[in-house]
């Protein structure tokens, strides 16, 4: 299947060459619009947020804007509430990856086996992933959390059990519960294309080979999965470290600070404070802890474009 | 004013849309609140478009915190969505120095501008001209069930204190019949949990800043009140209060789940209307609690409308003002809702006139509370500020947002008392130092 | 061989539980959806209740401006994902069929924007809209959904160019034909059904966005995102309308997504799951 390749043209570079010199020109112009709209859409604004996070400058207070220096980063990094929110950012995406990317493992794995039903069984599973955000916290919200009115509140009862406030008491917990809700799905979907995928040849031989399940799982299933799961992690991390909708619509952030994270956070400075300043700050903040994980996504990738040359 | 319409319907025009539509009217975007007064007026809009057939009323409505954000953005960036704004007595002075609003002037002979309540007006002025006209006004009162006081044998005094409210609450708080002792703003925002939270640290003597303006957080004041707060909601109050703001709250007593509430006087028509009241036959009234002092024990607030600078439709827009301020909306609400429905707080008239004190037998309550803010006066110690409830500083927006989440937290027992006021005290130092001090 | 018939019967019901259950929050909704407020809004929850359209009705009655956040939530998805396509597919072509030394550097350079959260770019973006009048408007929701959506769309259509044997390309290269007549004559026929599964993922993402619609709008241009998240104060009894409410938006994404898993599935993964 791969036969074609990279490697194909280079192994003829006379022929390409030529080729390459008249269509140069062409290819740029057809790279150009989607390179042009991101550096405009994406790259402009970031370049005016790093000015922005060196300004005094707060919407409501314009007799005070002017040059800043590094008060902002001052201010920010002697802020409780910025570090309350980088910790609030990071469990949301690593309690979320570990628990949607384990649990989207295992249900992969019972998906995967014939039984009754699979595909119907399959499509329910998989819905949540589509819903829109705002939705996933309004159900979870006002007819699963409430204290009262919720069906777990109902559940509880019915054990003879006192209703928790969810969002009150576990608001953190509660947040990572839609979004794993949300996310699992996703995970199970990816994960289990990808094990549809593996050559029924590899496990009849290891199972000739007297494989038990775990070496088969061990030793097959989970290196054939490697980069699906890289892929899954990767996505899953853009999302988390975004998450918005599902705090909005609940907690608000709060209570107090307990579910604010770092988009919560700069989305409150910019709209509650109005000290776009300081938000640009935060926001500078933002991009480089996403930078973290963009130089592991970007090592990925890396690796599969020269994984595709090699083939 | 004549050009900017022209151009923006050249836009308009271009764009595309029906440009022969724009000529006969003029549409302009009204940002509001969703309490239910102006439910009301938005529900009263054939009443306008019959006077002004040729001015379109396009309704932006917003809970409060999320109405603040977005008219304060829009204001501040002068993008101009927003043809008038809902605004209050802690923005309008501050705004209209900045010149982000215009002024209320060659008001018609109609529209009576001396029927306004004094303190209300002088909240919305500077230098005597008006910025933004009132819709309506509150104060903060005790509400109550005389049934549940009744049945427990114990009468609440025209002024309680918040010690005596604590007993009170004790003695009706019944968890077999879904009666919580006493609901309270918890949800954060300084026009939230603050607006109450505030008037508390004045009962118990507290302030916002000394006259140096160095914060006063974590004053012996700040820590009694703040102790009362989290105590009397932890033990009675609703579960999940951190997420109850006004309306949310007023949901609750009017359902019967509360004993006491002290909250906007505002609410005082909806509880007594059996259509949206449960109880309304049982609700009780009385001044607002007070502890040390009676100094800024009850707020003043106003919501009232303004046209910003940036609007593209002025003139619409202050005439769309003009009546959903006057005595001619008051009185069209009256014959259409009855007297119940019409906006308090704002005229002389409406307190003068029969119908409305036969209708609403809490009215002179309503009088005192609001004519008895004082909003230059708010505290037992002497203060360099203006304003019960809230710092007439553009900073206070911040601060009071920020100590309302730590309020919340340390309801909902996240951090401790001393540590969120500990914390406020850290941020509004900050702020301070960021900005300067007021001059 | 018993015991195995066994344990795959019992795997079987554990999958249906398991899905029932993950499930079970989305058929809450329907069911409530059908519902009268009060019966919605009750302690002891109704399982059984004679199903009403009373709810839809009020969600999509005159006053409740259903049709206007719809309509809006239409025209933003499409035409970002119209516009991201246009911009993607050429972009991807070149890289995919005439690479050259900085096509690596490129291809992740724009995929890493994705990683550039949207509250980095926030502030400017909502500044410069503010002056520009492009707040609350259709066309600058659009443009930043083009934005958010364009590098998973480039990723994934490169993906599934990558997977047409190159020699087809070649030798309509050789038989004279310009590039732009092969992109169209050649390679978009091969690739249709990719283009479509990544046009149908960009949509979904569009549709389901919040962060940008909720900031950025609040009626001209409110999506339909917007006015779901209006509900979280809303007063009194409100769960039914809710409900429904939230089943129309859902509903076309969910039939959506069902359709096209298995080949968003394959474009998302660059191509490592087949």
């Amino acid at each position: 299947m791969k036969a074609i390749s990279r490697t194909s043209s280079a192994t003829a570079p006379s022929a390409e060459v030529t080729g390459a010199r008249s269509f140069a020109r062409t290819t740029r112009l057809l790279m150009a619009p989607a390179v042009i709209f991101l550096l405009i859409w994406m790259l402009v604004p970031l370049a005016m947020t790093i000015y922005y996070s060196f300004q005094q400058y707060n919407l409501v207070m314009p007799m005070y804007n002017g040059f800043a220096g590094l008060n902002n980063f001052a201010i920010l990094l002697s802020d409780p509430t910025f570090w309350k929110s980088l910790a609030n950012t990071l469990i949301i995406v690593g309690a979320s990856l570990v628990i949607t990317v384990s649990l989207g493992l295992m249900l992969a794995l019972l998906f995967n086996r014939t039984f009754v039903g699979r595909g119907v069984a399959r499509t329910l599973a998989v819905a949540p992933f589509f819903v829109m955000p705002v939705v996933t916290g309004l159900i979870w919200k006002n007819m699963l959390f409430h204290p009262v009115y919720g069906l777990f509140a109902w559940v509880a009862r019915q054990l003879g059990l006192e209703p928790v406030d969810w969002l009150a008491h576990y608001p953190m917990l509660s947040v990572i519960i839609m979004i794993t809700w949300e996310w699992t799905p996703f995970a199970l979907l990816v994960l289990l294309t990808g094990l549809q995928s593996l050559p029924e040849d590899q496990i009849e031989a290891a199972r000739l080979d007297g494989a038990s399940a775990w070496q088969e799982f061990r030793h097959i299933v989970i290196p054939h999965l490697g980069q699906v799961l890289y892929v899954v992690v990767m996505l899953e991390s853009i999302f988390f470290l975004t998450s918005f909708a599902e705090i909005y619509t609940t907690t608000s952030g709060g209570p107090g600070t307990a579910t604010t994270n770092l988009p919560y956070y700069i989305f409150q400075t910019v709209f509650q404070q109005t000290d776009i300043g300081i938000a640009s700050a935060a926001a500078i903040g933002a991009v480089i802890l996403a930078n973290i994980f963009a130089i592991m996504l970007i090592r990925f990738i890396a690796g599969n474009l020269n994984a595709g040359a090699a083939r | 004013m004549r050009l900017a319409l022209f151009v923006s319907g050249i836009g308009i025009a271009g764009l595309g849309v029906c440009s022969a539509a724009m000529a006969q009217s003029t549409e302009i975007t009204v940002a509001t609140v969703n309490n239910p007064d102006m439910v009301t007026m938005q529900s009263m809009m054939s009443a306008f478009n019959e006077s002004h057939p040729d001015i379109k009323v396009n309704w932006v409505t917003l809970p409060e915190n999320e109405l603040r954000q977005k008219v304060t953005t829009d204001i501040a960036s002068g993008a101009g969505q927003y043809d008038v704004v809902t605004v209050s007595n802690y923005e309008t002075p501050i705004w209209a120095q900045n010149d982000w609003l215009t002024p209320m002037e060659n008001l018609p002979d109609s529209y009576d501008v001396d029927d306004l309540l004094k303190p209300v007006k002088d909240g919305l002025s500077v230098d005597g001209t008006l910025y933004a006209l009132p819709f309506y006004a509150e104060s903060s009162v005790t509400y109550y069930r005389k049934d549940l006081f009744e049945k427990a044998g114990i009468e609440m005094p025209d002024k309680p204190t918040w010690s005596q409210i604590k007993d009170f609450a004790a003695k009706i708080q019944s968890s077999s019949d879904g009666v919580y002792g006493i609901c309270l703003r918890g949800l954060p925002g300084w026009g939230q949990n603050m607006a109450l939270f505030g008037t508390m640290v004045n009962s118990y003597g507290g302030r916002w800043f000394d006259m140096d303006w160095e914060p006063q957080l974590t004053s012996e004041e700040w820590k009694n009140a703040a102790n009362a707060y989290v105590d009397l909601l932890n033990n009675y109050g609703p579960p999940g209060v951190t997420s109850n703001g006004f309306t949310e709250s007023e949901t609750l007593f009017a359902n019967g789940q509360c004993g006491m509430w002290v909250d906007s006087t505002v609410a005082a028509s909806y509880l007594s209307d059996p259509e949206t009241s449960k109880i309304a036959d049982k609700v009780g009234f009385a001044q607002a609690p007070y502890e040390t002092t009676e100094k800024g024990s009850n707020w003043l607030f106003t919501w009232a409308l303004a046209v910003p600078q940036s609007s593209k439709h002025q003139e619409a827009a202050k005439t769309f003002v003009d009546w959903a301020t006057s005595k001619d909306y008051i009185q069209a609400v009256a014959d259409d809702k009855g007297w119940l429905a019409v906006p308090p707080g704002t005229r002389q008239s409406t307190y003068s006139s029969e119908d409305y004190v036969k209708a609403a037998p809490f009215a002179p309550l309503v009088e005192t509370a609001i004519k008895s803010a004082s909003p230059n006066d708010p505290s037992a110690q002497e203060v360099p500020y203006t304003g019960v409830q809230f710092v007439t500083i553009p900073q206070f927006q911040a601060i009071g947002t920020r100590v309302g989440q730590l309020m919340a937290a340390m309801l909902s027992g996240d951090t401790s008392v001393d540590e969120a006021l500990q914390q406020g005290q850290t941020f509004t130092d900050r702020i301070m130092q960021q900005t300067g001090k007021p001059q | 061989m018993n015991s195995s018939r066994f344990t795959n019967g019992v795997m079987g019901v554990l999958a249906w539980i398991v899905a029932l259950l993950i499930f079970f929050p989305i058929l809450w909704l329907l069911l409530t959806a059908f519902k009268t407020e009060q019966q919605a809004f009750t302690v002891v929850p109704n399982f059984f209740f004679s199903p009403t359209l009373e709810s839809f009705k009020t969600a999509l009655a005159q006053g409740s401006g259903y049709w206007h956040y719809a309509w809006n939530s239409v025209l933003t998805a499409v035409a970002s994902t119209v516009i991201g396509l246009a911009l993607a597919v050429p972009a991807a072509y070149a890289m995919a069929f005439y690479p050259n030394k900085r096509t690596d550097f490129l291809l992740v350079w724009m995929v890493s924007t994705k990683f550039i959260p949207a509250v980095g770019v926030l502030i400017p973006i909502y500044l410069v809209y503010s002056a520009v009048g492009l707040l609350d408007n259709a066309l600058g929701l659009t443009l930043l959904f083009t934005a958010m959506n364009l590098p998973i769309i480039v990723w994934m259509v490169y993906s599934y160019f990558r997977d047409i044997p190159k020699d087809i390309v070649e030798a309509a290269d050789i038989d004279g034909a310009s590039i732009m007549q092969t992109l169209f004559k050649v390679v978009l026929p091969l690739a249709l059904p990719g283009l479509a599964s990544t046009g149908l993922l960009a949509l979904i993402l569009a549709w389901n966005e919040s962060f940008w619609s909720i900031t950025m709008t609040d009626h001209s241009a409110a999506t339909l995102a917007v006015y779901i998240a209006s509900f979280k104060s809303a007063e009194g009894l409100f769960w039914a309308k809710m409900s429904a409410a939230s089943v129309l938006a859902i509903a076309p994404i969910i039939v959506l997504g069902w359709f096209t898993q298995r080949q968003m599935v394959r474009g998302l993964t660059f191509g490592a799951v087949k």
